[in-house]
């Protein structure tokens, strides 16, 4: 089990990290499939079953199909410039800000005491459980969140539009 | 063999802080939403770990909200993108500088 989640994670982070530091960003995309299928299956081995399912379908599908198409519709040919001395400094700011950040992260969650853990109940499995909260407690967001990709793809359509009146 | 939660936090916050490096270093407005995208991933992750450390499916809701945010958030802005891209036919954002004068 914690094998499993060990090697998920490497693939996860090596394939992020290629993310950043790939030049051209369809390989980016590329890598950043790879990430999402990786935390797939972390979801899975955290009993996520439903989520893990939606992973899949939703980002390493239906996101990253968009960002290829965006990608291959604006066919940057030439990949991103190797060195711009100018952003030198900026660069090594960044990497150390990112680090900084991620450190107090580190020290925030550390002093956290969290009370100890539970026993699975048993019964309901994920989605079931999932389904029920969805449309009893979370009816209102869920309905929100409709409301939000109805607003989304208004939005995408006016900005798509060559002529703006 | 139960996966401690301070694993998943600890993986997590590694993505979170590889998002931020990938939004602050690279130049392509491409790359620093996908980096974006990777962030919510490792924000994600964190929920997932702690619904199965407190065997609550509350978590995993709001992982489902966060994945109908980043939907909607990559539709517009890739739309974003392209209505740029078509009038000043760069993707860079060093170069995307009308707003500083």
């Amino acid at each position: 089990m914690q094998m499993i989640f060990f090697i998920l994670a490497g693939v996860a982070l090596v394939s992020g990290g290629l993310v950043v530091f790939q030049r051209h960003p369809l390989r980016s995309a590329l890598w950043l499939i790879v990430n999402f299928f990786a935390v797939a299956g972390i979801y899975l081995l955290a009993h996520a079953e439903f989520i893990a399912a939606i992973q899949v379908i939703v980002y390493a599908g239906a996101i990253m199909v968009l960002f290829l198409f965006v990608i291959m519709l604006l066919n940057l040919r030439q990949p991103e410039e190797e060195l711009r001395f100018l952003h030198l400094g900026q660069k090594v700011g960044g990497i150390t800000l990112a680090v900084f950040t991620g450190l107090l992260m580190v020290y925030t969650i550390t002093q956290v005491v969290l009370p100890p853990g539970k026993e699975a109940p048993p019964g309901l499995g994920n989605t079931e459980s999932i389904a029920k909260l969805l449309f009893t407690d979370y009816l209102l967001p869920f309905e929100v969140t409709s409301v939000l990709l109805l607003v989304a793809i208004v939005g995408a359509v006016v900005l798509a539009k060559t002529k703006l009146k | 063999m139960v996966v401690p939660v301070s694993y998943y936090l600890a993986l997590s916050i590694a993505l979170f802080a590889l998002g931020v490096i990938g939004v602050l270093v690279r130049r392509n407005v491409l790359v620093i939403m996908m980096c974006i995208e990777m962030m919510l991933n490792a924000v994600n992750l964190a929920f997932i770990g702690f619904a199965d450390y407190f065997k609550a499916v509350d978590g995993q809701m709001f992982v489902f909200f966060v994945m109908t945010v980043a939907a909607a958030e990559v539709a517009v802005g890739l739309a974003l993108i392209v209505a740029i891209f078509r009038n000043r036919a760069t993707v860079y954002v060093d170069e995307l500088n009308i707003l500083k004068w």
